[in-house]
C-alpha cells in the first residue's frame, strides 16, 4: 500500500484513544452562563408573551426559555461525559445526543401543545431569540477572553498582577 | 387507500397533509445541521488529538459551534409547530 508507515502529516496525529480529557471542561462553563443569562432575560419575554397572549402567552414563552436552558446545558452534559471517555465517544454521543435532543425538543413541545396552555408565536419567537441571542452575547464574551485572557470575568476576584498577554497595551 | 380518502371531507384532507409536510419539514430540517455538527465535531477531535493541551479552547468553539449550527434545526422546529394542526 503505498504511503504506509512513510513518515507524512497523517501519521504525525496522535491516536484519538490515547487522548482522554477531563469531564469538567470550558462547555459546562458556557451552558452555565447561557441559563444564568436566560434567567436574566425572561421577564422580558414572559411580558412579551403576556402581551401578546395573556397568560397562556408568558407560560408558552416560559417553557420556550426552559427548553433553551435545557438544551444547552444537557447538550454541555453530554459533551463532558463523553469527553471523560475518548474522543472517540465524544463523536458518537454529540451526533447521537443531537438527535435524542430534538426528539426531546419535539415530544415536549408536542405535549405541551396537547394542554391547551400552548400559544405558538411567543412560544416561537421565544425559542428562536433567546437561542440565537444568548450565543451571540456568549461568544462575544468568550472571543473577548480568549483575544485578552487579562481582561476574562472572574467571580468576586480581582487580579492585580499585571498581564503578561503580549497584545496589551505597555505603559 | 382511495375509499378512505373518499370518506374524508376536504378540512381533513388538508390537515392531513399539513402534518405531512410538517415532520418532513423538521427531518430535512435537521439534516444539514446534523452534517454541519459532524463537521464541526470531527474537526474539534482532530485539533484535540494533535494539540491535547489546546483541548480547552477547543472544547470552547466546538460547543458554541455546535449551538450555532443547531439553530438551525430549530427554526425547522418552530415551522414544525406551527405548521402542526
Amino acid at each position: 500500500m503505498a504511503g504506509a508507515g512513510t513518515a507524512g502529516p497523517v501519521s504525525a496525529v496522535t491516536d484519538h484513544a490515547d487522548v482522554v480529557l477531563p469531564a469538567e471542561g470550558p462547555e459546562r462553563e458556557i451552558a452555565r452562563d447561557l441559563a444564568r443569562r436566560a434567567a436574566w432575560v425572561s421577564p422580558a419575554f414572559l411580558i412579551l408573551g403576556a402581551v401578546l397572549d395573556g397568560v397562556n402567552g408568558a407560560v408558552s414563552a416560559g417553557v420556550a426559555l426552559v427548553l433553551v436552558a435545557g438544551n444547552f446545558l444537557l447538550g454541555a452534559a453530554i459533551i463532558g461525559r463523553a469527553v471523560s471517555i475518548s474522543l472517540n465517544a465524544l463523536y458518537g454521543a454529540v451526533l447521537l445526543g443531537y438527535v435524542v435532543r430534538l426528539g426531546l425538543l419535539a415530544v415536549i413541545a408536542l405535549a405541551f401543545k396537547s394542554t391547551g396552555w400552548f400559544v405558538a408565536v411567543p412560544f416561537a419567537v421565544t425559542l428562536l431569540v433567546t437561542h440565537l441571542g444568548l450565543l451571540a452575547a456568549e461568544t462575544r464574551r468568550v472571543s473577548m477572553t480568549l483575544a485578552h485572557p487579562g481582561l476574562a470575568p472572574s467571580a468576586g476576584k480581582v487580579d492585580d498582577t499585571p498581564s503578561t498577554d503580549p497584545t496589551s497595551p505597555q505603559e | 387507500m382511495l375509499n378512505v380518502l373518499a370518506q374524508t371531507g376536504p378540512g381533513e384532507m388538508l390537515e392531513g397533509l399539513k402534518a405531512i409536510g410538517a415532520g418532513l419539514g423538521y427531518g430535512l430540517a435537521a439534516i444539514g445541521p446534523g452534517i454541519g455538527i459532524g463537521t464541526v465535531v470531527g474537526n474539534a477531535i482532530s485539533a484535540m488529538a494533535r494539540q491535547p493541551e489546546s483541548a480547552g479552547m477547543a472544547r470552547t468553539t466546538m460547543f458554541l459551534g455546535i449551538a450555532f449550527t443547531e439553530a438551525l434545526a430549530l427554526i425547522g422546529f418552530v415551522v414544525f409547530i406551527l405548521l402542526m394542526p
